[in-house]
């Protein structure tokens, strides 16, 4: 039967690998994804829309997309600076700044959401100042937006890093020699370049900045309809055992993540055909 | 690389900016999590620890790991394998569908678990009837633990086995290696590295999982409660040494993490590298 599937190598052991990828796959990712679509088909297309469009759930998803947006944006700005500083300058400590880009990564969501709320709340080191100056940083859009820029930066650091560390010296060499100005080589040689990564980086931030719930639930506060990201609506109709609702919900965020997804896939396989061609 | 041009002012501008940015966002954080930890002394510090709740979340989060984490193994090597190794079709949909637990929201990946065994789940009449506890148990947290940690060691693993080509391999199945030996004596000295690199990611990660976690945990203290709900837990309670100082401990795993992962990383590179080298010269 996988006859028709394998073509090519002489090795051992496609037939026990390919079907144990398969059959843990089906287990423990299909299968229980796929619950979220049987529950959802289960309500009817009326009580769908009536719950993914009610005021609560849209306010959630405005915010959630809003704040995933603006961390993004930030983090393309800064991100690219830090990439940019990582990989051309040298600097005493470098190596083990480049390390820490990823201790967002390996930092646990929990506790990355208390010690941001205790620096940004009103007591806190950062907090009291930016409270003096009126500026509300735990408990609001903004101290959510603080907790994805911190998630999201190493995303879009390690996606433009190879990228700068590929561009060799010789086309600014080239465009110097032609008598472009150092401005004129960065926006007309460098960034364009650069431009893909910078894209598929926010991409990769935004969409886990979209689902993120550990290091948002502490610093938002978590007032609905204000400061109540999707995915703890998603928890709050599940402590009330609106299974439906949750799953409806769910499904509504997995269909806009899946298109991000196709979106970077794609956007990765244009750029590699391009530079391919070239 | 030729020398930057920019002049060492600009230079310096950038660099100090870069550097603000990661003090305010990372080194700040990490340093109000032990200074928070401590504020009260080291005694209150290692007093918080002096708690059966603590003991028996520390337990459990290791306990999750144990398990999780050598199931993802053997997973990221069989789909390395026939990934890697051979040519199907569909392998892009397979690769796509291996990801795809990394785009779904943690919150989301608990869900699902609550959907097929909770009270009005799927099966849950059916595990009800036969006295079987699986949500708000830990089945149910090392279920969603290892669909959180699913595609982790498989996705470093993929590219090294790649990489290496299938020569080797085909040489030693030539001269009458069996299939298990060829891949313990050819395969895996080749991508030792790598499936480290992908242990430490997973294990993290695994240790870390605080949303899915969450979902179906139930934060039954003592019995359910993994160390990052604990935190919570003690958080929420204002508590606020002993959160921290649990939190130390998770932040400590965290730079483990990270010095393995750069003295790794260096290693896995040099795989990757020597791999396609050969690869170019065959």
């Amino acid at each position: 039967m996988f006859k028709f599937l394998k073509t090519k190598s002489t090795l051992a052991g496609f037939k026990l690998s390919f079907g144990y990828t398969v059959f843990y796959l089906a287990l423990i990712v299909l299968i229980p994804l796929s619950m979220l679509f049987i529950k959802t088909s289960s309500i009817g297309w009326q009580e769908f829309w009536e719950v993914t469009t009610s005021p609560r759930t849209i306010a959630a998803y405005k915010l959630s997309f809003g704040t995933s947006l603006i961390a993004g944006l930030v983090n393309v700005v800064f991100g690219f600076n830090i990439a940019w500083v990582l990989v051309r300058y040298q600097f005493p400590g470098k190596k083990i700044i480049d390390a820490f880009v990823d201790f967002p990564f390996a930092l646990p969501t929990a506790v990355t959401g208390i010690a941001l709320t205790a620096l940004y709340s009103q007591n806190g080191w950062v907090g009291q100042y930016l409270y003096q100056l009126g500026i509300k940083s735990a408990y609001s859009p903004l101290g959510i937006t603080l907790a994805l820029i911190f998630i999201g930066l190493p995303f879009v650091v390690r996606t433009i890093e190879p990228v700068l560390q590929e561009l060799d010296g010789e086309l600014e060499d080239a465009a110097s020699s032609l008598g472009a100005s150092r401005w004129q080589i960065f926006a007309k040689v460098l960034f364009p370049n650069v431009l893909p990564a910078l894209v598929t980086g926010f991409t990769l931030a935004f969409a886990r900045s979209i689902g993120e719930y550990g290091s948002v639930i502490f610093i938002s506060g978590n007032m609905p309809g204000k400061t109540e990201i999707a995915p703890l609506l998603i928890m709050t109709k599940l402590e009330q055992y609106d299974y439906a609702g949750a799953a409806s919900i769910a499904v509504v965020m997995l269909i806009i993540s899946f298109f991000l997804l196709s979106f970077t896939n794609l956007l990765q396989w244009y750029y590699s055909r391009k530079i391919g061609l070239n | 690389m030729s020398a930057p041009n920019e002049k060492i002012w600009i230079q310096r501008i950038l660099i100090s900016i870069a550097l603000l940015y990661l003090v305010l966002f990372i080194f700040l954080p990490l340093t109000v999590i032990f200074y928070s930890a401590l504020s009260k002394g080291f005694a209150a510090y290692f007093k918080s620890f002096d708690d059966p709740y603590a003991i028996a979340a520390i337990k459990l989060t290791l306990f999750t790991a144990f398990i999780s984490v050598p199931l993802n193994v053997v997973f990221g090597v069989a789909a390395s394998w026939a990934i890697a190794k051979f040519d199907f079709w569909g392998k892009n949909l397979l690769t796509t569908l291996i990801d795809l637990p990394l785009s779904v929201s943690p919150v989301i990946s608990g869900l699902i678990f609550v959907l097929m065994f909770g009270a009005q789940g799927v099966f849950g009449p059916w595990l009800q009837e036969h006295d079987i506890k699986i949500i708000f148990a830990p089945p149910a947290i090392i279920l969603a633990t290892i669909f959180i940690t699913f595609p982790m060691v498989a996705r470093e693993l993929i590219p090294v086995m790649k990489a290496q080509g299938n020569e080797e391999e085909e040489a030693a199945t030539t001269l009458g290696a069996s299939g298990f030996q060829t891949f313990w004596r050819v395969t895996l000295p080749n991508i030792k590295w790598g499936l480290l690199y992908g242990v430490i990611l997973c294990n993290a990660r695994a240790m870390g999982e605080f949303g899915a976690v969450s979902v179906v945990s139930g934060h039954i203290r003592g019995q359910t409660n993994t160390l990052p709900l604990h935190i919570e837990i003690l958080y929420n309670e204002y508590n606020f040494v002993a959160a921290f100082a649990a939190a130390t401990l998770l932040a400590m795993l965290a730079l483990i993490t990270l010095l393995l992962k750069t003295l790794v990383e260096y290693k896995y590179r040099a795989e990757l590298k020597a791999a396609n080298k050969t690869e170019v010269f065959a």
